[in-house]
């Protein structure tokens, strides 16, 4: 059929089952809008290409779908590039469509000009220039297959604006040819013999689990993995979702800010399987002392991950929906008892080192603590909601105490740390998962680095809940200042005029203040049931540190705890 | 230590772009690096000379790079019977007088002289870059005016190709 390169681009979207895209219109882009308006097909106007990228990526999250914004030239690409950083780091699946300026005047340093691919080569998994409408079917194709198979990641597709004014006679391609790329999907079996063998003999195992289950919806086999072995397990801030906070074996994150156990496990553990995980330097703090006496096991999709940070005795590399199912199996032909896996001196230890120092708050009962919010939103959706952060300390106390049950119910910007993440990604969750309760733990500071986004989510009556853990400090930067530049807070108050309230109301989001503490669960509990959007402000104490807490440089037994250093 | 990498890659714009770029956002020590085409036609030839720490640092390097779209596949020719050339282009100064001995230099490197003129001649010269270095060396009595260099070429003995390895 003959149709234009901007119908093309929608025909195309079509074929790839994508329900809605997120963007933001502009000249080079305005015959895609064109397209859009006179096929109808679904789409959301965020108020930043920011807020669309972000958004897609919340979309990605939440349903293991694929992304997609759409934004036009220079401004509008640049406007991405902290939304493609942050999907690549997290290894989200998400398609960039810009608009280019017209091909002749690509180069020429032309109005509204940026070379989005130069820019965007470093964050994305890969990126295309289209200047003739004959490769765009075929790129279209390649970009979605990419995005999505293998270890996923973000894929810029830069359309010139002649691209879509051409006119192609349309076929879109049934299966892509890529040379050089092969997403991995099983490897080598008898390694997962090993690995059997090596939990066996080992007597301190622990299992330590990351985003890839997430991404690869592995959640029941972990379950079913530590239901037979009885091995401790925890996670990364990536890989919260995937281990049911009520199964007694999970000890809950490990690192910087993880729990006194996991992190005692980790130094103290024989045998550390990683699975779905990058050993993060958040993870590991000097990589040399991280889990010091153990063989690590690594199971990854991406080849070029495993011995990357930390060198893996046995690499078991291919996709977790081959590997983890074929372990259980192979687990559960040896009919050994939970002690024969997991000695139950191990397993006593870990639990008591859970006993000993739970994680806990400074601040006396009677004041509104953080954790008592987290808790109490906890509670009333039972661990069966879309829980989305910003960044900050928030983020970790949210990583602490929510009870997350489900996997992909837990987003959050964890390898770029992208404050103002938040409110577009739960737009994004929210969009696609209409019934399903989702709710924004967001800072004082992160909140206004997408505010405007707050529009987007009344002007499409999205029944979000968005939680202000209102300090007055960008406190993540003031704890750091507290423990490690002397309290010299420099620039890191946001007290002023602000009123988050006003702000959500100007934009037709109801908003709600919590300022005593004896108010905090009739107002958290009337904000779940109100129909629309609604924003709490919910005003804390500023000195509150997010705890345990190990230094940077220090080893992950050398916490901060509680009650000192 | 130092390896040589042959990386096939598709033909395709941005290719060069993303293998550079890749090269700068991983810190990759590279010492040289060359393409041209190959005998097909919608395949480039990378060589590349990379100095890394240590095994592992060469397994990111090769793990890195394999995972770009566009590189077909990868081999290591360091540990392969293999020949490795580079190509130079020297100019040096050369006057009447020094004119002969530069003559002998030449012939004694089997190199060739390509251009000559009243005050400068072109010496052109292929062989291993420890041979270039040299001749580099014993040229910059006379005065080098400028040196272009290709980077090192590799190629393995034997008739299996690359794509086959
Ligand atoms: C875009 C961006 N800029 C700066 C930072 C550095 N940073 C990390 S946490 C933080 C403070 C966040 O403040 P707030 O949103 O109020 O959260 P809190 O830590 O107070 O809970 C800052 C500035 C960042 N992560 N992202
Ligand atoms: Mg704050």
């Amino acid at each position: 059929m003959r149709m234009l390169g901007a119908e093309v681009v929608i025909e195309c979207l079509k074929k790839e089952e994508v329900d809605i895209v997120f963007g933001y219109p502009g000249g080079a882009v305005l015959t895609l809008y064109d397209a859009l308006f006179k096929t109808k097909f679904p789409h959301i106007l965020t108020r930043h290409e920011q807020g669309a990228v972000h958004a897609a990526d919340g979309y990605a999250r939440a349903t293991g779908k694929t992304g997609v914004c759409f934004a036009t030239s220079g401004p509008g690409g640049t406007n991405l590039v902290t939304g493609i950083a942050t999907a690549y780091m997290d290894s989200i699946p998400l398609v960039a469509i810009t608009g280019q300026v017209g091909v002749s005047l690509i180069g020429k340093d032309s109005f509204q000009e940026a070379d989005i691919c130069g820019i965007t080569t470093p964050i994305t998994k890969h990126n295309y220039l289209v200047k003739k409408i004959q490769d765009l079917p075929r790129v279209m194709k390649e970009a979605f297959y990419i995005a999505r198979t293998g270890r996923p990641g973000p894929v810029v597709i830069d359309i010139s604006k002649d691209v879509f004014n051409d006119i192609l006679d349309f076929e879109y391609p049934n299966s892509v040819c890529l040379r050089g790329y092969r997403s991995t999907f099983s490897g080598d079996s008898a390694k997962i013999d090993s690995v059997v063998e090596a939990l066996e003999k080992a007597e301190k195992p622990v299992i330590f689990v990351g985003g890839g289950v997430n991404i690869s919806g592995m959640s029941e086999e972990i379950r079913k993995l530590i239901q037979m072995t009885g091995i401790p397990v925890m996670s990364s801030l990536m890989g919260l979702g995937c281990i049911p906070s009520d199964l007694p074996e999970q000890l809950g994150m490990v690192g910087m800010h993880g729990t006194y156990a996991a992190n005692m496990a980790t130094i103290d553990c024989d045998l550390l399987m990683g699975i779905g995980v990058r050993f993060d330097d958040r993870v590991t703090s000097l990589v040399k002392n991280f889990a010091p006496k153990a063989t690590i096991i690594h199971f990854d999709i991406d080849p070029a991950e495993v011995n990357k940070n930390v060198r893996a005795d046995l690499k078991i590399v291919g996709d977790l929906r081959w590997s983890l199912p074929l372990l259980c199996e192979k687990v559960a032909g040896r009919s050994l008892t939970k002690e024969q896996w997991a000695s139950l001196e191990w397993t006593d230890i870990v639990q008591e080192w859970k006993r000993e120092k739970p994680l806990s708050s400074s601040l006396p009962k009677g004041g509104i603590r953080p954790q008592d919010v987290i808790e109490k939103v906890s509670e009333l959706t039972q661990g069966d909601a879309i829980i989305v952060t910003d960044v900050g300390q928030h983020q970790m106390w949210t990583a602490q105490s929510y009870n997350f049950n489900k996997q992909r119910s837990f987003l959050t910007s964890g390898g770029l740390g992208t404050m103002g993440y938040g409110l577009p990604a739960a737009i994004g969750a929210q969009i696609t998962l209409p019934d399903k309760a989702v709710v924004l733990f967001t800072g004082d500071g992160s909140i206004m680095m997408n505010c405007q986004e707050l529009a987007t989510v009344a002007d499409n009556g999205l029944p979000l809940k968005i939680i202000v853990m209102n300090n007055q400090v960008l406190g993540m930067v003031n704890q750091w200042q507290r423990m490690f530049y002397g309290q010299r807070y420099s620039h890191s108050s946001t007290k002023g005029c602000t009123d988050f309230v006003k702000l959500a109301e100007a934009m037709g989001v109801a908003g709600l203040r919590v300022t005593k503490p004896e108010d905090l669960n009739m107002i958290l509990e009337k904000a779940l049931q109100m129909e629309g959007p609604v924003l709490v402000d919910v005003l804390l104490p500023e000195t509150e540190d997010v705890l345990p807490m190990v230094p940077p440089g220090g080893r992950l037994d050398q916490m901060v705890l509680r009650g000192g250093i | 230590m130092k390896y040589t990498l042959t990386v096939l890659v598709e033909n395709r714009p941005g290719v060069l772009t993303h293998i550079s770029g890749l090269i700068s956002r991983r810190a990759f020590n590279i010492e040289s690096i060359a393409a041209g085409p190959t005998e097909e036609t919608d395949t480039t030839r990378i060589t590349i000379g990379v100095e890394v720490e240590d095994e592992f640092e060469l397994e990111q390097v090769v793990n890195q790079l394999s995972k770009l779209i566009n590189v077909i596949k990868i081999v290591n020719l360091t540990y392969v019977d293999s020949i490795q050339r580079e190509l130079a282009l020297i100019k040096v100064r050369a006057n009447k007088a020094n004119r002969s001995d530069l003559v002998d230099i030449v012939e004694i490197f089997r190199a060739k002289i390509v251009d000559v003129n009243r005050e400068t001649l072109v010496v052109e010269l292929s062989g291993e870059e420890s041979k270039i270095d040299a001749l580099c060396e014993v040229l910059a009595d006379f005065g080098i005016i400028e040196i272009v260099r290709t980077g090192r070429i590799a190629v393995s003995r034997g008739p299996v190709p690359a794509k086959e390895m």
